[in-house]
């Protein structure tokens, strides 16, 4: 018996009810805690609407990913989510689906496919918007008034470049608030750690700064530690703000040493679902890219939240 | 070969002549060839030597504050330092790099090995009732254990050094990936973190490993005549077989010092941290390690090798990334200005280039001599 036919039976096995939705989902794997709290999120919305969900993992193969879906055709699924590990190769299946008439949302990363209608939409975070939030909150939290380390992420990154946009556009209409460093640190904790200790040398021992921007999480705890090492406090004497919203960063918002993150958002699933169940009722009129972004967290609700995040 | 026959020739001249010559005219004799040989290796270092000072010297135009040095919370604190401090592991990886170099191979698996030993360490300290000896010692033996894997295929089963090493290279991601399960592995623990952020006698721990690391195996290698087995390795394997020279264990036992080497750079960037990042831990050292030991001079075919020089390469490639990101550059610039100072510096070092920029001169001096004239 091979692996295919096992995971039918035991999706048979597991008998449908006729008359709930039945949608499934395929899941890229378990690389990172994000990708795990993102099927955790897309499970917990999933049982809270009372829709059957079909999971497959597929352990970063996009073969797993295409037998799983063409096994959720065969089944006759009412909408099939993808959560797709890469780019390429996917219009064949897009097709078998189409010609099911089976609708399919693409989550998180894209697709590349010219027939845009093979899929019914395309649900994404907005690395510009999360920019935005963070600039807004730090633009406050000064009063209008800032000299601003910049940590870039992987130069060449969407990630890197959009929020590196998004934050820009919002502080340009603030006069005071200025980068005065800007640097790659690649995304990793150690270069975010390295180029920050020569930032603080290079503005007077970090007296000239009044805050770094890290685009990502792990930066910023570089940042921190570079921070503590130079006898200064990380949070008070130099702010700290960034995008992600790891465990270990709200840990260190609730220690006092990180200010505020905006949560590179795990929860695709209510918006996925949204867009398949409008569908079947028969909306056909569903927008092709959905955004979503998540909320801003400060040093305030930090605690709560580490320990909401530090069991997944 | 070079070393070796400016050794023998002079010691094949003499036995015949040395009945006739004097005590002291021996003794003379021999000074004039070690005075020779010791400013020969003086020479080595004069080109690395002014590309660090001239990287200085523009840290000195963009920011004289690079050079303050103060001291406060019982350590000395400057840019200075942390250049000394941030070149740890890429000069620890370029210690093991050379000594394998020296015997004619390379290891592309050193990052790699950094990923694994500072995954192991991070959860063994997550393990209750460990004590920190046998996380350090652990830390180290998984650094022996890659030098014996990559020794043995290169040298007993006769793989392509490249080929061999690149193995555990691509597997050695995976398995510090498999330790970690795929997470960044953080820990709390003061000890262990002391020998990334720590200081003695007002000074880094790293700088003090890199230190000791480099005497231990500078003593090892120069004042035993191992060394010199490594370098007639590299020179000619089989030569040196024929002469009696076991090169298999030899070349087993370079790769082990290089495992030993990465591993401890593995556990500094772990320490440094707190926290074992099995996809990004040593990522592109090996590359960063090899410029090294070339920017000190030494040759990939092997048979030559100074630690000193390779560590001073790798004190050279930090100075330029704390000078890039000092200088306020966009990042974009980052990796093209850093291939254009390594040009440069390799230049400098090239006899041939020295020479054809001398040409070049003297005869465009003679042409204007030649308009002028006109």
């Amino acid at each position: 018996m091979n692996i295919r036919s096992m995971i039918i039976l035991i999706l048979v096995s597991i008998a449908p009810n006729a008359f709930s939705t039945t949608i499934g989902f395929s899941q890229v794997g378990s690389e990172s805690g994000w990708r795990t709290s993102f099927s955790e999120s897309v499970k917990a919305e999933a049982a809270k609407r009372g829709i059957n969900l079909k999971f497959s993992d597929a352990q970063q193969k996009q073969e797993n990913q295409i037998k799983a879906v063409r096994s959720f055709i065969a089944q006759g699924v009412d909408g099939i989510v993808i959560a797709p590990v890469v780019e390429t190769g996917w219009k064949p299946v897009l097709k078998e689906a189409k010609r099911a008439r089976i609708p399919v949302v693409i989550v998180d990363r894209n697709v590349n496919v010219k027939n845009k209608k093979l899929f019914l939409t395309r649900i994404a975070s907005d690395f510009s918007e999360e920019g935005r939030k963070i600039a807004r909150w730090l633009v406050k939290a000064t009063n209008e008034k800032c000299a601003i380390a910049e940590l870039q992420g992987t130069v060449g990154a969407t990630a890197a470049i959009d929020r590196a946009k998004g934050f820009n556009e919002v502080i340009a209409n603030y006069p005071d608030v200025k980068i005065v460093r800007s640097q790659t640190g690649e995304f990793t904790r150690t270069k975010g750690k390295e180029v920050m200790e020569s930032f603080l040398k290079a503005e007077q021992g970090g007296k000239s700064l009044c805050a770094v921007w890290a685009h990502n999480d792990e930066m910023a705890l570089g940042a921190i530690q570079a921070i503590k090492e130079a006898g200064l406090k990380p949070a008070k004497d130099i702010l700290v703000v960034s995008v992600d919203g790891v465990p270990d960063y709200f840990k260190a918002m609730a220690d006092g040493e990180a200010n505020a993150t905006v949560e590179l958002s795990p929860h695709l699933g209510a918006p996925a679902f949204d867009a398949i169940e409008a569908y079947l009722k028969g909306e056909r009129n569903v927008p092709k890219l959905i955004s979503t972004t998540g909320d801003l967290f400060t040093q305030e609700t930090a605690a709560k939240e580490y320990e909401k995040r530090r069991t997944n | 070969m070079k070393s070796i026959s400016n050794h023998q020739k002079p010691a094949v001249s003499d036995s015949p002549v040395s009945a006739r010559l004097s005590e002291q005219e021996l003794n003379a004799a021999k000074n004039a060839r070690y005075q020779a040989g010791a400013s020969n290796n003086w020479g080595r270092y004069l080109w690395p030597v002014c590309a660090l000072i001239i990287l200085l010297v523009v840290n000195l135009v963009l920011d004289p504050s690079f050079f303050s040095l103060s001291y406060q919370d019982g350590r000395v604190y400057g840019s200075l330092i942390d250049v000394l401090n941030r070149c740890a592991p890429v000069a620890l990886l370029a210690i093991g790099m050379s000594v394998v170099i020296a015997t004619g191979g390379i290891d592309l698996s050193v990052g790699a090995v950094m990923a694994i030993s500072g995954a192991v360490c991070a959860n063994l300290l997550l393990t209750p009732d460990v004590a920190l000896i046998t996380v350090l010692f652990v830390g180290i033996l998984v650094g022996i254990i890659a030098g014996l894997v990559n020794g043995s295929l290169v040298s007993y089963l006769g793989i392509q050094p490249i080929v061999a090493t690149l193995l555990l290279m691509v597997a050695g991601r995976g398995i510090a990936q498999l330790i970690n399960q795929g997470q960044i592995v953080t820990f709390q623990s003061d000890s262990f973190a002391f020998i990334g952020v720590g200081n003695w006698l007002g000074l880094p721990m790293p700088i003090w490993i890199v230190v000791g690391m480099l005497v231990v195996t500078q003593l090892l290698l120069r004042k035993t005549a191992l060394g010199l087995f490594i370098e007639s390795v590299g020179c000619n394997a089989s030569a040196s077989r024929y002469l009696g020279i076991n090169d298999k264990a030899v070349k087993l036992f370079a790769y082990i010092i290089a495992g030993v080497c990465a591993a401890l750079a593995g556990m500094i960037s772990a320490a440094n941290i707190q926290g074992a990042d099995a996809n990004n831990a040593g990522l592109w050292l090996e590359l960063d390690a090899i410029l090294a030991v070339v920017i000190g001079g030494a040759s990939l075919v092997g048979g030559r090798f100074s630690l000193l020089l390779s560590v001073l390469g790798a004190l050279i490639i930090q100075t330029l990334a704390t000078t890039i990101i000092v200088s306020g550059l966009p990042a974009k610039f980052n990796l093209l200005i850093k291939a254009l100072v390594i040009l440069m510096v390799l230049l400098l070092q090239s006899e041939k280039f020295r020479k054809q920029l001398n040409g070049l001169f003297s005869t465009k001096t003679s042409n204007n001599k030649f308009g002028e004239a006109q």
